[in-house]
């Protein structure tokens, strides 16, 4: 009890300090939401009178705290490019996201833990020499590249999905689904290749231990050496791997999602970044925070799952 | 839901076409190679009523919808099809009555006279009265708050309505082009346009979905001309190859502003048309700072400046030639024999800038918003063309907001490459900010020759002598070489599943009223 | 038996050699002035003058390839460089020792990830400007969290192994232990990471172009630059593209089959190629 106390105690904490990461940046970097609104009509008198009205004359620590309170009571603020509350703004786009990402994971597990496992069992034959080069291939294209030639195969040339006709969910579930399957893979072709890299050589090096010597030498086959032995030993830093491309999949999916004309909350915090939107911008770093402490605090505890000599106090 | 249109294999440049075309001042018909040349002896196809209609558009607009105080050039061109002012503008660049039927201008030019016209009912379906006007024009004035939200209505005294057909409009000052401003937004009393959007325009306001769309629908009771399409979707596709992509594949039935590398990305079976941006693309210099503060040395580098380079890498020669701040198609204005006050001479440059002290040339830095690349494109052929002079130029790809806050508003760069539009159809709105005082004065150009012709244009009560002085404004601004003047750019429109008649404007708007599909 | 070629780290050396060889020689002689502009050759396909063809300014890709490739190369190499050095260094203080420190550290490590790189480079560039130097700094911090995650589970999985007790017992240092006994056990999967880290670092300086962050136009070619500006004429010249994607593939190849020949090699535990005799 103690020990989740302790671990939620420390999320919080960390919460925290992005929280306040965030908004010093806000304060280095140029501009403030009062250019953008008023762009190339601004007057340093309407800019003054603006800021007034935003309250963005306090000093940041009022400001800071301002936002931290009303945040605290569940009120996000109000977005100031579109004059819109944040929590409106973004309900949507995250579960666009959360969909995307969670689509984009399964076909990263589905792809490369089998292809991992296949090709150490196999290692150095010919195949798996030739996929090693497939592999390499595919690890070695841009994202946005590997998009905009899935738009054009799958979607000019096969027309198995229609470019930039994204279907909200509201409108049609399996429209919904089916549009994001082209995004999804375009985000997990390259991570799984990476996946399946790591996997095989993990694999490869457990090989060569002792134990699985003596596990060979007391008559296991070679599938159930690797499915016992080797397997357990060879998915930790897949494992790590793995928490590291979901974060990756989480708070990387701004290019994608321009792309595919998807609106998920990579290009809204992309834009809210560009426009100087710190309530939008705060909100959606929050919610992608806490998907990346729970992911790895998830992996964590799988190690001592898979790894009972594993411990992170 | 849309209904998918199966893009027609003849694709056409009907009579209509060519006719709405060439009543266009900024338009011209596409080259030849988007179309094929059967298609001209095609008879005209008959527009169909009806249909939904897909705009695709590269940028959201993270902009207030309020229609007085919204900033962006992307927001006008939607709501340009919402909202409608006592006057609005044409195709020519005329202002024609809207919500007004008539109207009057005094002798003074000080007071204006409007008739309301009968039966204009507002999207909630009540009618337009005076008291309507009153607030509207009020509003987007700041009479009651003090807080002009359109610039240039602070010069707004009173708005009265002595009956409820009239309403009249009286200026502290003479200003003939007031006309303009005129076509600011009539709303409802009491209205709030942030919270709800009423207009009285062609299409009324269903939703908008952030990063998504924006939904508008006929508005069957409009005063005017109706609509042909029942729907308008804008798309937002912010990527510039799935833009393309999308129109390819039908989803998209019109999209504007596109680059010449796009179309020709496109293919075959869209019809393009080609019109231009009407904004002034320059490499607009720091007049304060060394070297720009030097005249010689601005006309050294306008003589180093090959514009029709600049348009042949760009757009395949496409875009019409500026020297000066004002663009051809705003013809009334327009001065077509400083374009080529500065023809390309390299040894002249040279010798200019031996002249000024840089026989050897110098270093400077162009500070590009990346946002843009026809400006970043722009900067990098005139890198290289300068190199001719022994000037090296270094490019700084900034945000839009750093731009707007350093470069626009802290003045604090050397030079920039941006394009200035008019948010009115004024030939002040171009030329007002290069007074010496102007806000929004970015290139510190200051002249008090300058200054006092700009006097004497505002407060001219006379058409003709005004045109005259604002044509003075813009030859001393091409003698004093203020910025290199690049172009007018070309904006290419393309449109697919058999939609047609666009029609391009002299302003930043889009009309979505008079496209229609074909049979 | 017979000592097996190995084929990986041969290929990988050739290829390693003719790209590297290709860039050096960039730096001294490229067939045409890689920024030189030429109106009446613009977007020529592939031919015997221009062998890469040229781009939308008619510029001779070939030599803007070369120049490109050192960009980004130098950028991938310093920015997994810090990313590994520091990441390793923090993965293994943290994974070996635990604890608070461990908490404390890998919670700045999420807040690291978290943070979204855009807004890192914008308040980066709004200090000191933009440049290459700014982005190989960019990109090692944001590659700092992935290898310090990597290398910090396998310290505590190797802290619990027998050799390190038996080290401890003896009453080795924990430095020692760290760097000497337990990192060349985990240099293999070290090794993966980096090749992987040269990869997403190649990526990302083509995606930080994308987002308009990266190298700047004046300041030199680079690969992720030419392969973003070539997107806008993928249908009218697949040259372009085609001839920064194959250059950026070419290069990561050759690392990558370094890195799985080394590995393979088993060259840092040099007693496992008696082992895998016995296991074949």
């Amino acid at each position: 009890m103690k020990y989740i106390l302790k671990k939620i105690g420390i999320f919080l904490l960390t919460l925290l300090g992005i929280s306040v990461l965030v908004f010093f940046a806000f304060q280095v970097i140029p501009g403030d939401p009062t250019t953008r609104m008023l762009g190339t009509t601004a007057t340093p008198e309407k800019i003054a009178a603006l800021r007034e009205q935003l309250g963005l004359n306090d000093p940041a620590i009022i400001r800071y705290f301002r936002w931290l309170t009303d945040f605290l009571k569940g009120d996000f603020g109000t977005s100031y490019s579109y004059n819109m509350p944040v929590s409106k703004l973004i309900s949507g786009k995250i579960a666009i996201t959360a969909a995307l990402s969670g689509m984009s994971f399964a076909m990263v597990l589905v792809m490369s833990i089998p292809i991992g496992i296949l090709r150490a069992r196999f290692a150095h034959s010919i195949p798996d020499r030739i996929s090693m080069i497939f592999n390499q291939l595919i690890m070695s294209v841009p994202p946005f590249f590997i998009g905009i030639i899935f738009t054009y195969v799958f979607g000019l040339v096969l027309k198995l999905f229609t470019p930039g006709d994204f279907i909200p969910h509201s409108e049609s579930a399996s429209g919904f689904w089916g549009y994001l399957v082209f995004p999804a893979l375009a985000i997990a072709l390259p991570k799984s290749a990476m996946v399946v890299k790591l996997l095989r050589s993990s694999m490869v090096r457990e090989m060569s231990e002792d134990y699985v010597r003596t596990a060979y030498s007391r008559g296991n086959s070679r599938w159930q050496v690797l499915r016992r032995h080797v397997m357990r030993n060879a998915i930790i830093p897949v494992v790590t791997f793995l928490a590291v491309t979901l974060v990756d999949i989480i708070a990387g999916s701004i290019i994608i999602e321009q792309v595919f004309a998807i609106p998920g909350i990579g290009r809204l915090l992309l834009s809210s970044i560009i426009g100087r939107d710190l309530p939008v911008v705060q909100t959606i770093i929050t919610i992608i925070s806490i998907a990346v402490i729970s992911v790895n605090y998830i992996a964590d505890i799988s190690y001592k799952y898979i790894d009972p000599r594993i411990r992170f106090r | 839901m849309r209904h998918f249109r199966k893009a027609l294999a003849i694709i056409l440049a009907t009579l209509m076409l060519s006719a709405a075309l060439s009543a266009c001042s900024g338009g011209k018909e596409a080259q030849g190679s988007e179309q094929p040349a059967s298609d001209s002896a095609q008879p005209s196809l008959s527009p169909v009523m009806g249909g939904d209609l897909t705009v695709g558009i590269a940028q959201d607009l993270d902009d207030t919808l309020d229609p007085h105080s919204m900033v962006s050039a992307g927001t006008r061109e939607v709501l340009f099809n919402v909202y409608e002012g006592l006057v609005k503008p044409d195709t020519k660049g005329n202002l024609i009555p809207a919500v007004a039927s008539e109207y009057s201008i005094s002798d003074t030019g000080d007071t204006f006279t409007f008739t309301l016209r009968d039966g204009v009912k507002f999207h909630n379906g009540n009618l337009v009265t005076v008291k309507d006007v009153v607030y509207s024009i009020k509003r987007a004035a700041g009479l009651d708050t003090g807080t002009p939200l359109i610039p240039g209505m602070e010069e707004v005294k009173s708005v009265e309505a002595p009956d409820d057909k009239t309403v009249v409009v009286t200026l502290k000052g003479p200003n003939i082009e007031f006309l303009a401003l005129l076509t600011a937004a009539i709303i409802p009393d009491g209205n709030d346009p942030a919270t709800e959007v009423i207009g009285t325009g062609p299409f009324k306001y269903v939703s908008r979905s952030p990063q998504e769309n924006i939904i508008l629908e006929k508005f069957s009771d409009y005063w005017g001309t109706p609509a042909y399409v029942d729907t308008v979707t804008y798309k937002i596709i912010d990527n510039a190859e799935t833009l393309v992509m999308s129109l390819k594949s039908g989803v998209l039935d019109l999209v504007s502003h596109l680059t010449s590398a796009q179309v020709n990305e496109l293919g075959d079976g869209f019809t393009v048309l080609e019109g231009t941006m009407n904004l002034v693309q320059a490499v607009y210099l720091n007049n304060g700072v060394e070297p720009f503060n030097n005249i010689k040395v601005r006309q050294a580098l306008s003589y180093a400046l090959d514009r029709q380079l600049v348009m042949d890498y760009l757009a395949d020669g496409r875009g019409a030639a500026v020297g000066s701040s004002m663009y051809p198609a705003f013809a009334k204005y327009f001065r077509p024999e400083l374009v080529d006050y500065y023809s390309y001479d390299v040894e002249k440059a040279k010798q200019l800038l031996s002249d000024a002290g840089y026989p050897d040339g110098f270093d400077m830095t162009i500070t590009v918003p990346s946002n843009y690349q026809p400006h970043v494109d722009t900067a990098e052929v005139i890198a290289e063309e300068l190199k001719a002079v022994g000037v090296n130029v270094n490019i700084e790809l900034v945000d839009w907001e750093t731009w707007l806050n350093r470069v626009y508003l802290g003045r604090d760069y050397q030079s920039t490459i941006i394009g200035v539009d008019a948010s009115m159809m004024t030939a002040r709105a171009m030329l007002e900010r290069f007074t010496s005082d102007s806000a929004s004065n970015f290139t510190n150009f200051s002249d008090p020759e300058y200054d006092s012709t700009f006097k004497q244009a505002i407060a001219c009560t006379d058409d003709a002598q005004q045109v005259e002085l604002y044509g003075k404004l813009q030859t001393i601004l091409t003698e004093d070489a203020a910025n290199l003047y690049i172009q007018d750019m070309c904006d290419l429109v393309a449109m697919g599943n058999g939609l047609q008649g666009y029609e391009f404007y002299p302003i930043y708007v889009m009309d979505l009223s008079k496209v229609y599909f074909t049979k | 038996m017979r000592k097996r070629p190995n084929y990986n780290l041969i290929f990988g050396c050739s290829l390693t050699a003719i790209t590297v060889s290709a860039i050096i020689l960039g730096f001294f002689w490229t067939p045409f002035d890689p920024d030189a502009m030429s109106p009446a050759e613009k977007s020529i396909g592939p031919c015997l003058e221009h062998l890469l063809g040229t781009d939308n300014f008619g510029r001779d890709i070939l030599s803007r390839v070369m120049e490109g490739a050192g960009t980004t190369l130098s950028i991938a190499f310093f920015a997994v460089s810090i990313g590994a050095t520091f990441g390793t260094i923090i993965g293994g203080l943290t994974g070996y020792l635990g604890g608070v420190v461990d908490e404390i550290v890998m919670r700045i490590n999420d807040a690291v990830t978290a943070f979204p790189s855009v807004l890192l480079a914008l308040v980066v560039v709004s200090i000191t400007g933009t440049g290459r130097t700014i982005i190989i700094f960019v990109l090692g911090i944001l590659f700092i969290p992935s290898f310090a995650r990597v290398v910090r589970s396998e310290f505590a999985k190797q802290r619990q192994m027998d050799y390190v007790r038996n080290a401890r017992l003896m009453g080795v240092r924990h430095t020692r232990i760290m760097f000497v006994h337990i990192l060349p056990n985990i240099a293999p999967v070290l090794l993966s990471s980096v090749a992987i880290g040269f990869n997403n670092a190649v990526l990302a300086e083509a995606s930080m172009s994308y987002l308009n962050l990266g190298v700047q136009p004046t300041e030199s070619a680079s690969l992720g630059r030419m392969l973003l500006d070539s997107q806008s004429y993928l249908f009218s010249a697949p040259w372009q593209a085609l001839s920064a994607g194959c250059a950026i593939s070419i290069l990561i190849l050759g690392f990558a089959l370094i890195s799985e020949g080394l590995g393979y090699r088993q060259m840092w535990r040099p007693t496992s190629k008696r082992r895998r005799k016995v296991s074949a």
